[in-house]
């Protein structure tokens, strides 16, 4: 009961939010300047043409009514319509979320692999110049933001070594033969390991710039958790046991230093997401994030203004699910110790 | 007796911050001199343009003209010399950006830690809706409201990121406005303003000091990200987001005009970043 | 001949160099019990430790051998002496609160090295580890094999300790104050318990303890230190009529008894105190020249 009542507060929560997420934009891009009618239509357009598209987008009328109507259309499930693609917005914006999901879900994968690998071996070789070069390593991985690792990818990768593709989702000449616009989830459904090959080759660098950053968060994070349970009682007493010392991090100490970290790695993934918004539009990737810039450029408002609140919602379902998962597993460790 | 026993080196760590500190104070202190002299400086104007010298490599390579060390962009600017009037900018953003940033985010994380209640709500309920938006598309949006200049960018920048000192000052004046040396204080009769200023902001001060330094370096990414995104159409003024942006484009022909921006960003920013967490271990001892 | 065997051991902290062990010697025999008693800070914990290989990282043994059913420890490589010690030795440790591992059932907890390094496979490991949990009156093995160390209370998670202790039929356990950490009224069925299961599986145990009347009810023999030295070693009836050492008699007087508390809380007298100080340094002394005459 208390559960219903606490998950029911926090929905309501979520609401509020998503509904003062939906109001600031509503606000701000109306204010922007630029005629988003005018920069569609031909030069040579009549004002008449302008007039009659901008009502026709409801644009003349004044920004609650405007607004009022945008939240009965989503009531609906009608997020309006583009006004640079002509095609409803929720078309267009889960059309691309696919992409970006792939996208950011293969970043936070290599992100705890790299992360985790870093702190299990910097612990494994405490107190050795490799754990110091590892060190040192994630020091300057967790001051560099994502934006400049993508930069430095492109270079590397693009001019150095040019292994990986630095430009788009997939190579346009193949022939896809994909029902949804999960592209990397079906070919590997599909067992067409040659189109999952031209997909990774496209998305690896991107997720790396992502990933870099919250590798170095998570590295952080697990080697402090590790350090202080190494310490603890049970931990010697499998030693005495006759485990040796990979074993002892990986069967005792790890299953505990996990979990604060784990809460730590849900908050950072929602910046990892709103970080593909700059890194999409580095590596031409087909995403949400790169037809969100578009969109501001060209003053799309209605598209703007749902792509906005499918991060914001994107944003709280990620929080929403690190609670819940740390709920579900903190009530085994209640414990005296 | 347990703590003597880990032996894990702690005089070295101390060393090693130590060490940081100076290399990345240093840095900074070097890039400021670059930025306030930059018109001194610089071998060329950063703004002059010659077709005729376009795309000409650093002095190390072939094809290198004598005065251009760092070669030339596809119209003919000397890089070295747009590479110093960017610092100017960058620094710039850095400190007025970063400062009002701090100074905004920490007030209003004051008033909400410190007196609670309504305030309190508002504030945090302010700062979970400003969470819920993609920070990039945001100040994307932002600037395109405000339209191109510095001025946008530097708001921008506050007004998505005072969150950032907001949450932390909140929970810090939280904590230290349960500790007894306030209740001593308000009971000696200071007011509750007097209390915030004097005993609770020295001891947050620290922390908001470190915070300044990371935001100083977010400024900066930020600034260049945001002209790489070309909204602030100003193609003149030289900004290290601005050649990065035009780097990015003639990145096979000339890579030199997106990797000298780029060092001098990683730089900097890795520069504010060590000297925030230098800060942080020297500021330790005093705090616990 | 003795199962295991200390000579002249001496142990120092790396970063100053202050002596923790001044060349102990010690042996427990098969099946014996013998206690090491000692103030905090004497250097017991750290002798059970260095037997154990488990001594913290900022420690380093200086000198001396410790030999284990004849092998010098010591002398063999890391894994092969962590897989000697495992097989033969285990460790009741002070604070069942913090000892077992929070994230995992108590099964597991026991049955897992009999498995992995033992070699056992997992049927037999499991009835053998009912049967240890059964003999340390666990109402219920089943049950606790099942359960979260949170599950159950100090008392209990002690009684499953020591049942991980004797499951794999050690030769040499080593008891690191088990009954510290523990309600007082549990100290005693503890006590009688480790004391019984000790008789029946005749293992030999090391009980590391600061007193002196656990030692009078569960040792036969024992050795008193006093900042890392041996001051003291004899059999447990020898000593508690008549204690060879001053210093020792002093530790005797200041057992606290029951029937007279007020008169029976006395000090170890400063004299004493200062003779046995005087007895250690010049020990030092001795030992700095003969290191000095080898180098020299």
């Amino acid at each position: 009961m208390k559960l219903l009542r606490a998950i029911l507060l926090r929905l309501a929560t979520t609401a509020v939010t998503l509904a003062g997420v939906a109001v600031i934009v509503f606000v701000v891009i109306r204010v922007v300047p630029g005629n988003p009618i005018a920069m569609m239509l031909p030069p040579g357009a009549t004002d008449e043409d302008i007039a009659r598209l901008t009502a026709h987008y409801g644009l003349d009328r004044p920004i609650p009514q405007q607004f009022l109507i945008w939240v009965g259309g989503v009531l609906r499930g009608d997020f309006g319509t583009s006004i640079t693609n002509r095609q409803p917005v929720l078309d267009l914006v889960l059309g691309r979320l696919p992409a970006t999901l792939e996208l950011s879900l293969l970043a936070l994968v290599i992100a705890v692999l790299l992360g985790g690998a870093a702190a299990l071996t910097g612990t494994r070789l405490g107190g050795t110049r490799t754990e110091a070069a590892i060190d040192v390593a994630n020091g300057v991985a967790l001051s560099v933001p994502d934006f400049l690792w993508g930069l430095v990818l492109v270079l590397v990768f693009g001019v150095l070594f040019p292994i990986f593709n630095i430009s788009g989702r997939v190579t346009p000449s193949l022939d896809l033969p994909f029902v949804t616009e999960f592209y990397l989830f079906e070919s590997l459904l599909r067992l067409r390991f040659d189109l999952l090959a031209d997909l990774l080759s496209h998305m690896i660098l991107p997720a790396l710039a992502l990933a870099i950053p919250l590798a170095a968060i998570v590295a952080q994070l697990l080697k402090q958790s590790l350090k202080e349970t190494m310490h603890l009682d049970y931990v010697t007493l499998a030693r005495t046991r006759g485990y040796g010392e990979t074993r002892v991090i990986t069967r005792e100490a790890l299953p505990n230093a996990i979990l604060p970290t784990l809460t730590l790695v849900g908050v950072q993934f929602t910046f990892l997401i709103g970080g593909t918004v700059i890194i999409e539009r580095l590596f031409s990737y087909e995403g949400l994030g790169n037809m969100a810039i578009d969109a501001v450029i060209n003053r799309d408002l209605p598209l703007i203004q749902g792509i906005v609140i499918l991060f914001a919602a994107l944003f709280t379902a990620v929080n929403l699910t690190v609670d819940l998962t740390y709920a579900a597993l903190n009530p085994r460790l209640r414990h005296g110790g | 007796m347990a703590a003597e026993l880990t032996g894990d080196g702690r005089g070295g760590l101390r060393r090693r911050a130590g060490l940081r500190l100076w290399l990345a104070g240093g840095w900074l202190a070097l890039m400021a001199l670059v930025a306030v002299f930059a018109p001194w400086l610089a071998p060329k104007d950063p703004l002059a343009q010659d077709l005729f010298l376009g795309r000409l490599p650093p002095f190390w390579q072939e094809g290198a003209e004598p005065g251009y060390w760092l070669g030339t962009d596809s119209l003919g600017r000397d890089v070295l010399s747009r590479l110093m009037h960017g610092a100017r900018i960058a620094l710039l953003v850095a400190l007025v950006a970063g400062t009002l940033t701090g100074l905004i985010g920490s007030a209003l994380g004051l008033l909400a830690g410190y007196y609670r209640g309504w305030t309190d709500t508002v504030i945090s309920r302010a700062i979970d809706i400003w969470m819920a938006f993609p920070p990039v598309l945001f100040s994307i949006l932002l600037v395109a409201v405000i339209g191109p200049g510095l001025t946008a960018i530097i708001v921008a920048i506050v007004v998505i990121d005072w969150t950032r000192f907001a949450r932390v000052v909140r929970a810090e004046a939280m904590a230290q406005g349960a500790m007894d040396y306030v209740t001593s204080a308000r009971a000696a009769g200071r007011t509750r303003a007097g209390t915030l200023l004097a005993e609770i902001l020295p001891n947050v001060l620290p922390t908001i000091v470190v915070l300044l330094t990371l935001e100083m370096g977010i400024a900066v990414i930020v600034e260049a990200i945001l002209k790489f995104v070309n909204l602030s159409v100003s193609t003149d003024a030289p900004t290290w987001g601005g050649m990065i942006a035009e780097g990015r484009t003639s990145i096979h022909q000339a890579w030199w005009v997106l990797v000298f921006p780029l060092v001098a960003l990683f730089l900097m920013v890795l520069s504010f970043s060590q000297l925030g967490e230098g800060l942080k271990d020297r500021f330790d001892p005093v705090l616990r | 001949m003795s199962y295991l065997v200390i000579r002249d051991l001496s142990a120092r902290l790396k970063g100053d160099g202050t002596r923790l062990l001044r060349g102990v010697s010690l042996t427990v025999a098969a099946g014996e019990v013998r206690g090491l008693v000692g103030e905090s800070g004497a250097g017991k914990s750290m002798i059970g430790r260095a037997v154990l290989g488990i001594l913290p990282r900022a420690v380093e043994l200086t000198g001396g051998e410790i030999r284990l059913g004849g092998t010098d420890l010591l002398a063999l490589p890391q894994a092969e002496r962590r897989r000697r010690v495992g097989a033969a030795c285990a460790l009741i440790p002070q604070d069942p609160m913090t000892a077992l591992n929070p994230v995992r059932r108590i099964g597991p907890q026991i049955t897992d090295p009999l498995v992995d390094i033992l070699g056992w496979d997992r049927a037999r490991a499991e009835r053998r580890a009912r049967e240890v949990l059964a003999e340390t009156r666990l109402p219920d093995p089943d049950r606790v094999m099942r359960a979260y160390p949170h599950e159950l209370s100090g008392g209990q998670r002690q009684r499953c300790l020591i049942a991980a202790a004797f499951v794999a039929e050690p030769k040499l356990i080593v008891a690191d104050e088990p009954t510290t950490a523990l309600d007082v009224t549990v100290q005693k069925q503890i006590l009688r318990l480790i004391a019984e299961m000790q008789a029946r599986h005749g293992t030999a145990l090391l009980f590391v303890t600061h007193d002196l009347g656990v030692v009078s009810k569960v040792c036969q023999s024992l050795t008193v230190l006093y900042a890392g030295r041996v001051i003291e070693d004899t059999t447990v009836r020898a000593f508690f009529r008549a204690p060879a050492h001053p210093y020792s008699a002093a530790l005797l007087a200041a057992t606290p008894r029951y029937t007279d508390p007020e008169g029976s809380l006395t000090p170890v007298p400063e004299a004493v105190l200062a003779a046995v100080r005087a007895e250690v340094a010049a020990a030092d002394a001795g030992v700095a020249g003969a290191e000095a005459a080898r180098h020299g």
